[in-house]
């Protein structure tokens, strides 16, 4: 599923060069489940913005599901990203004005789905992360873990092959957490492929193998054994 | 279309700053509509009134003061000449006149002998026109329009009654019918007086003004050209060549029309002005929603969005602004016209031609000043945008 051959990735911090990533290779197979894990600063939002091909590495190589995207334009990035990746995001990042239903459809709209088709298949994912009775409220009048859940919903509709999450329960209470990555495991047990960047070990052992990633090296590999 | 969907959702979300937005454009197009439709009413009114003058109507104009050949005499001869039908001397001064405790102050005095009448389609109520002993005898009798009569002597017998003027009494001999009242001025304001007593009141001596009428409108070109024969017969000798000049009212007409045509574009271009200060606004108002939406242009761009997708959203939206602005600024200017009909005492109509352009105008607005907005929104790097707060 996910390639990474020599990763590099530098910023220009004022007069200061920062390596962001160094050198990372790694390989991540279909229906994984793997946890990137570092502290702030490590490069890990740098990693999850390049395998979310938002972002374009300097240097090495990166084949998403086959296709070494380093030479894609735009909009062919946004082809992959609407079609192969389904983002949720640490703050959520909801459309305030649209509801959760319109929320979710957002994608396919950008895929082009007709209309008819966009409001089945939303509905069908909302009900699946047990949002039924709140597909018409507003993300401002949904507590944080039901915002999530549409954000997961959001992901899921469009059936990506790479589902990506940036701390997903950094914004929600430990209860409210473990109930996302309860999700999680259900999403994973349906065979999806998940990558979830985190700095919390404990949310990091729920996943299949964690990456631990200090100073934009890939420092230590673990296997956490089945996760349930 | 989900993107024009998108851009009402967003224009409604943010009413109050999307109808001021609009305003720009409102009172843009709704000037330039209406003014282009006053100066075409103008330009109507002033072709209407000269057509009521009647279009076989020539005037002579003569330009010298000194060896002026022109005398009472001269004039009825050209009442011989090919083609001519009628005409009259005629001079022309303004005042207040007096009858007993009455006054009228905005007289149009018109010096000049039997005849004018039939060159201006003039026909009278009662009484009797000025005639030839009138102007051989220097009688002081006046023909009064409509309205003078009605100021000066109400409802009473007008006929026969005096007014004065520079102390100079008068004897009304005759009332026109109701003229009505046009760009040139009112009709109904005029007091005919014989040339000759005019010649001695306006302390003006000779003719240099003469009214001709032609025999018919077909004939105005054969009149003018036997008028031109005899004026420069008459004018053989004269030092300058700028003596006379003769101009028919087609003449006149298109030297209005050419005026009225200047004016009209003058005021469209003023009030386009105030259409691209209108595009301005819309330009900074989408500037101002980009840079507030930088974080919802980065998650539609992370969830599939591309250049194309946000660079639509955001012209559309600015397009859709416009658009409504300029329907509703025209719906504004036909209310505005009804409105202004009666205050400006013409017939004002919206030609489709400008409402399209109007409409085309704006839209044409949305474009260009959207189009900035709507391009920097799709360049974002998705990275930097979701970074932004």
């Amino acid at each position: 599923m996910i390639y990474m051959q020599d990763i590099s990735k530098c910023y220009q911090m004022g007069s200061e060069k920062v390596h962001a990533l160094n050198q990372v290779s790694f390989n991540i197979e279909d229906g994984e489940y793997v946890a990137i894990i570092g502290p702030s600063g490590s490069g890990k939002s740098t990693l999850m913005n390049i395998i979310g091909c938002l972002d374009i590495q300097d240097s090495g190589t990166y084949k998403l599901a086959g296709e070494d995207v380093s030479r894609y334009s735009s909009r062919k990035l946004a082809k992959l990203r609407s079609t192969h990746i389904g983002f949720i995001f640490q703050g959520f990042n909801l459309l305030g004005k649209l509801n959760a239903l319109e929320n979710v459809e957002l994608p396919l709209i950008y895929q082009g789905v007709s209309r008819k088709l966009r409001r089945q298949r939303a509905e069908q994912v909302l009900e699946s992360v047990g949002l039924a009775d709140r597909m018409k409220h507003r993300p401002s009048e949904l507590s944080g873990g039901q915002q999530q859940r549409v954000a997961i919903a959001r992901a899921l509709v469009s059936n990506p092959r790479l589902i990506l999450a940036d701390e997903p329960t950094g914004n929600l209470d430990t209860t409210t957490g473990n109930e996302i990555m309860d999700l999680f495991a259900k999403l994973h047990a349906q065979n999806n492929t998940i990558v979830l960047i985190t700095h919390d070990q404990g949310i990091a052992k729920r996943a299949e193998r964690s990456l631990q990633i200090v100073d934009g090296k890939i420092q230590h590999e673990t296997y956490n054994g089945r996760d349930d | 279309m989900q993107s024009i969907q998108m851009a009402f959702k967003s224009i409604l979300g943010n009413k109050m700053r999307s109808f001021l937005t609009m305003l720009g454009i409102i009172i843009g197009v709704a000037s330039v509509v209406v003014l282009v439709s006053i100066g075409q009413g103008a330009n109507q009114s002033v072709s209407d009134s000269i057509q009521k003058m009647g279009t076989n109507l020539l005037t002579v104009n003569i330009n010298t003061r000194r060896n002026n050949p022109i005398n009472l005499e001269r004039v009825k001869e050209m009442r011989t000449l090919e083609g001519v039908a009628q005409a009259c001397p005629v001079s022309t001064s303004s005042g207040t006149l007096k009858a007993g405790l009455q006054q009228y102050e905005d007289g149009s005095i018109i010096a000049t002998s039997s005849g004018y009448d039939e060159i201006r389609n003039y026909s009278l109520a009662r009484g009797r026109f000025i005639t030839e002993p009138d102007v051989t005898n220097r009688s002081f009798v006046a023909v009064i329009g409509q309205e003078v009569a009605e100021e000066l002597f109400g409802s009473a017998q007008v006929l026969g009654e005096i007014f004065t003027w520079k102390g100079y009494p008068f004897t009304v001999v005759g009332v026109l019918n109701e003229i009505g009242t046009s760009m040139v001025g009112s009709g109904d304001n005029l007091i005919i007086i014989p040339f000759t007593v005019g010649e001695r009141l306006f302390f003006r001596k000779g003719i240099n003004s003469i009214y001709v009428s032609a025999l018919s409108a077909e004939n105005v070109s054969i009149a003018q050209e036997s008028l031109k024969t005899y004026m420069d017969a008459l004018m053989v000798g004269a030092s300058s060549s700028n003596t006379y000049n003769i101009y028919n009212q087609t003449t006149a007409l298109e030297t209005l029309n050419s005026a009225t045509a200047t004016l009209t574009l003058m005021l469209g271009g003023i009030a386009a002005i105030s259409l691209l200060v209108g595009g301005i606004g819309i330009m900074n108002i989408m500037l101002v929603s980009v840079s507030e939406r930088t974080r919802e242009i980065g998650i539609r761009k992370a969830i599939g969005a591309t250049r194309r997708n946000i660079l639509s959203q955001f012209l559309i939206e600015a397009l859709v602004v416009s658009l409504i602005g300029g329907l509703i600024g025209l719906g504004v200017s036909v209310v505005a016209t009804h409105l202004l009909t009666p205050v400006l005492k013409m017939t004002l109509t919206i030609s489709p031609s400008i409402a399209g352009l109007a409409v085309c105008f704006s839209i044409a607005v949305g474009i260009i000043f959207g189009l900035y907005p709507a391009n920097k929104a799709s360049k974002l790097l998705p990275v930097v945008a979701l970074r932004h707060e």
